[in-house]
């Protein structure tokens, strides 16, 4: 890890020197809302609504937030998978925003993705091998020893069994199957891998498993990470810089020790106290603060801050002036008119609430 | 005296064509009212069967099931179903884990919590209605004359776990049963799910039992702890003795597998190894042999007999072969002092 | 959207019916007049009649007559066929219609009469074969059921006239038709055994749907709910399960009868019964092409009917459909 440097407000994440590998501006998609017989246009929902951030090459940036926040539409706008609506997408200096999916076909092998549900993102029908070994056949990729002997590569470097080339999908378990996605997604030595909730559907002591071997390859491959996941505690773990989304926008980007020790962003904050600890002495000591009421509907978001009709810090100015992502302290950019932890600054005032506790 | 809910020894076993699945396998608690019990296992540990067996709705036919339930002094293995059924909603209440299946799409949620309600009182549609009305404002629904005309789907996520537990709570229950209440929604909702529910069981002074893989979850309700593994209770005891001296190796590694908030990061993760078994094929010996790092340390034993679920002080019970010594030794040692680095 | 579909089958019925039938215009003015006519006789007429306009035109004044009438000249005289006018059968020189709609309460009793049977039979069958399934029960009515779609009307409707009406002599004349209006046991009598054929056959289809659904309905996590308020199980099934499991017996329902009132073809045909579908049947035997497109317009009007009642029924059974 390179030391954060400072830079203009302009540019995202200073935290690393060179190029970013991947590198987003302004990015939207937005769902047009059809309705009727001649299916008019009546709205649209903002899932993306004008994002930024670049990927360093070897870090890993988790993308948090709540169900409907944008992150994993971002997921597949990066990787393409969904044509934005507006913005750019920047992989290794290209423009990939709009480029076709015949000239994107071999950056595909840079950019994987892995899936959340271990199992149905796999073919029931189709042996280990098949699924693992057909990255190669579809990129037409020549391999030293033939594909078998690449895939059974593949599949112990994951930690599976080489001999179990030929079996199907459901003689594995969950853990299994997501190490075999994993392989998959290894087979065309990518340089980015974007993983949508990795281990949200596995069991606890699987999801160690997978978090550890997702680390492991990491430092062996060199590999670039976005990791996309609700759970704050795994994002914490594996990432070393962490955005978090609030209705299609990054509220707060900063380093993970940075967001997690100061989060400014009220929401960061309240998300981070609504976490469960597992220290059942200080649940009584522990102050909270607790977010009235759901995420509202992206189809109508609220105007200029979105968080202000949850937010206890909410004034009027926040109802009319969307705050920028501004860098607040080396390397942490927050979008709130009232930050918190914000240093230098005098301390907001929080009517009536408790700081959260965090460690 | 024995307590208000008494669980001895309770055993749920399906014969399939594959085998007999033994999906719970010996399950031993007590629970007083106003005192809430989790029950922490993986997928498969046999956590919500075991619920179900509670409330009789163990279903497939054929299951045997034996053991005792003593329930405010009633026993209810062996009482008839339409007995069990008669104490089901209106003594006994469940909420699931995910509010949108589990209640039917066809019905507005204000009749399904009438139906529930009048099961048990025999009170005019309109005094129920009522009834359900203030049952929605208790869980913090907003205008809940209004909404108690809305269909679940119309209903977000948390607002559809609210209507789901104002529903099991109409007939004023004295156990409830929350199998993994919070796991279909986002955390802020979650947080406000669990307030809720301590607050209801405070006003309530009910027994709850919170069925979760999430030991943060239990954590933040739980007075009492079970952690269950094969169908079988392998650690039980106050939620202290399970978060600050756990003793069975399988805990440990729970404990060594969730990152955590509240503790600076450690550089890796102490995954178990291997997988949960699948009920049809439960090791043989102690079920978690073939993933517990210290099988050597009892020889052939581990793989051979099944360890006895034993106390080694003050109600705390374990199921292992290792001395309380030993086990102690290891936690103290070796366990506590890598989870614990700063 | 309704009226659309129902133009473009009327459209589809005037274009292909004559080109399948592969006659000239002659050979149509030629089944007017008769065969003792000469061939000028029978060029008059076809002038006459307007088989020799462009088709286009010709297209023009069938759906005029359906909305507002036609004058038509016979020779003899001219006539006026009130809209909705199907045009004159060749062969009988009646109006279409009128011999349509006489004949369409012996159809719909039929139809409507089988359906009552089949859907109380077929949807019980389902719910006990379903919450009892694997039992003896369950297989004997799903084998029974498998012979029920299986076996064809005329086998099942032959077998029983003979048993039931012939040798055991239990129920009337099928052939007989006495409207409900005249004599209501003599109706339901002599139309008992066509209602069962036909019930049989289509029973058996809703049988293994609903047992499939309920199977399927039984399992969710509602019906959990629902037996962990403490419900009688028989309202749990009723209430709960039946209900969710009705929806797509609903959509076949409805399709099902809207093709029976376009004619139950092979029922009629077996028992006589001077129905629409032994109109139709009739009507193509003898090559007479505007009872033939007349019974294909209202077939697809009874369907196209049923479909928008199926559609409006979906949204009051499921809240869900009523947002979409």
């Amino acid at each position: 890890m390179t030391e954060p440097q400072t830079q203009p407000a302009t540019q995202t994440a200073p935290a690393r020197q060179g190029e970013p590998l991947l590198s987003v501006r302004d990015l939207e998609k937005h769902f047009p809302v059809t309705k009727g017989l001649f299916q008019r246009q009546v709205g649209a929902v903002k899932a993306v609504d004008g994002i930024s951030f670049d990927v360093y090459k070897g870090e890993t940036l988790g993308l948090v937030g709540e169900s409907g926040c944008g992150k994993s539409t971002t997921g597949r706008l990066v990787t393409r998978l969904l044509e934005p609506t507006g913005g750019q997408v920047m992989f290794e200096g290209q423009d990939i925003t709009h480029m076709s999916q015949g000239r994107l076909r071999p950056l595909r092998r840079d950019m994987q993705m892995i899936f959340q549900d271990p199992y149905s993102s796999l073919n029931p029908r189709h042996t280990v091998g098949a699924i693992v070994g057909a990255p190669f056949r579809i990129q037409g990729v020549q391999t030293e020893n033939g594909v078998k002997k690449a895939v059974q590569d593949l599949l112990e470097l994951v930690g599976l069994n080489p001999e179990h080339y030929n079996r199907y999908p459901h003689e594995f378990s969950g853990g299994q199957r997501q190490r075999i996605g994993i392989a998959r997604t290894l087979a065309l030595k990518p340089k980015l891998i974007i993983a949508d909730e990795p281990v949200s559907a596995l069991d606890v002591s699987i999801q160690a498993q997978v978090v550890n071997l997702l680390e492991d390859l990491q430092n062996e491959l060199d590999l670039t990470y976005v990791v996309i996941a609700h759970d704050l505690s795994v994002v914490r773990h594996i990432s070393d810089r962490v955005a978090v989304m609030y209705l299609g926008k990054i509220v707060e980007i900063a380093e993970r020790k940075s967001l997690y020790a100061t989060p400014m962003h009220p929401y960061t904050n309240a998300l981070l106290s609504a976490v469960p600890v597992p220290d059942p002495r200080g649940r009584a000591g522990r102050e909270r603060i607790r977010l009235t009421g759901d995420v509202p509907s992206p189809l109508n978001p609220p105007p200029a801050c979105r968080f202000h009709t949850r937010c206890w810090k909410a004034q009027e100015i926040c109802k009319k002036v969307e705050p920028p992502l501004a860098e607040l302290a080396s390397g942490h950019r927050v979008a709130c008119h009232f930050p918190e932890n914000a240093p230098g600054a005098p301390e907001a005032p929080a009517t009536g609430k408790d700081e959260p506790v965090n460690a | 005296m024995s307590p208000f809910l008494d669980v001895k020894d309770l055993k749920i076993h399906f014969p399939t064509d594959d085998g007999l699945v033994r999906s719970v396998d010996g399950v031993t608690f007590g629970l007083e009212r106003g005192k809430t019990l989790g029950i922490v296992g993986e997928s498969g540990s046999g956590k919500s069967v075991t619920s179900l067996g509670i409330l009789g709705l163990h279903k497939g036919r054929g299951a045997n099931i034996s053991g005792e339930i003593w329930l405010d002094g009633e026993e209810l293995v062996g009482a008839s179903q339409e007995h069990v059924r008669g104490l089901r909603g209106k003594k006994m209440a469940m909420i699931f884990q995910d509010p949108l299946s589990a209640m039917h799409p066809f019905y507005t949620v204000g009749d399904q919590i009438v139906e529930a309600y009048r099961i048990h009182n025999k009170v005019t549609k309109a005094v129920a209605r009522k009834h359900a009305i203030d049952m929605l404002g208790r869980v913090g629904i907003p205008e809940p004359g209004r909404r108690v005309d809305s269909y679940p789907h119309e209903f977000s996520g948390g607002m559809r776990q609210r209507a789901m537990i104002a529903m099991a709570l109409s007939c004023d229950p004295e156990l409830l049963i929350a199998d993994e209440p919070t796991t279909a929604l986002d955390v802020t909702v979650q947080a406000q799910i669990l307030d809720l529910m301590r607050d209801l069981q405070r006003e309530f002074d009910s027994a709850l039992i919170i069925i979760t893989h999430d030991l943060g979850v239990v954590a933040e309700l739980s007075d009492d702890i079970l952690v269950m593994y094969g169908g079988k209770c392998i650690e039980y005891g106050s939620a202290d003795d399970i978060f600050y001296r756990p003793e069975h190796p399988y805990t440990w590694g729970l404990l060594g597998s969730m990152p955590r908030l509240d503790r600076e990061p450690t550089e890796r993760l102490l995954p178990i190894k291997g997988s949960p078994p699948s009920l049809i094929n439960v090791p043989p010996g102690c079920a978690f042999h073939p993933r517990c790092p210290y099988t050597e340390r009892t020889g052939d034993k581990a793989r051979t007999e099944a360890p006895a679920l034993a106390e080694t002080e003050g109600g705390h019970l374990v199921r292992c072969h290792m001395s309380p010594a030993e086990r102690r030794d290891l936690w103290e040692n070796e366990i506590k002092p890598v989870l614990e680095t700063p | 959207m309704l009226l659309f579909v129902v133009s473009i089958a009327t459209f589809a019925i005037f274009f292909l019916v004559p080109r399948l039938a592969g006659m000239s215009a002659d050979d149509l003015a030629s089944r007017y007049v008769g065969k003792a006519a000469n061939a000028q006789v029978i060029h008059d007429t076809a002038i006459r009649l307007g088989f020799n306009d462009p088709v286009i035109v010709q297209y023009g004044r069938f759906v005029k007559g359906i909305f507002t009438g036609v004058d038509r000249n016979y020779g003899p005289g001219i006539e006026h066929c009130p809209a909705p006018c199907l045009g004159y059968s060749y062969v009988s020189q009646n109006p279409v219609l009128p011999d349509i709609l006489n004949r369409l309460p012996i159809t719909l009793s039929l139809a409507l009469g089988a359906a009552v049977v089949w859907v109380i039979f077929g949807v019980a069958t389902g719910v006990v074969s379903a919450l009892r399934r694997g039992s003896f029960f369950d297989r004997l009515s799903m084998g029974i059921a498998l012979a029920g779609v299986s076996l064809p009307i005329f086998f099942t409707g032959i077998v029983s006239l003979a048993i039931f009406r012939d040798q055991l002599g239990l129920v009337g004349d099928v052939a007989d038709w006495v409207p409900f209006s005249e004599d209501p046991l003599t109706w339901a009598n002599n139309l008992i055994l066509p209602w069962v054929t036909l019930a049989f056959l289509y029973a058996a289809g809703y049988a293994r749907l609903t047992r499939a659904g309920m199977l399927e309905t039984m399992s969710e996590d509602y019906i959990r709910t629902a037996r962990a308020k403490g419900l009688a199980e028989r309202v749990v099934v009723l209430k709960h399960g039946l209900r969710a499991t009705l929806t797509p017996v609903l959509t076949m329902f409805g399709l099902d009868l809207g093709l029976l009132l376009g004619g139950a073809v092979l029922t009629e045909s077996t028992f006589s019964l001077p129905g629409i579908g032994k109109y139709a049947v009739d009507a193509i035997s003898n090559n007479d092409l505007p009872q033939v497109m007349g019974v294909t317009l209202i077939a697809a009007a009874f369907i196209i009917l049923a479909n928008l009642i199926v559609d409006l029924l979906y949204a009051v059974v499921d809240p869900r459909v009523r947002l979409a």
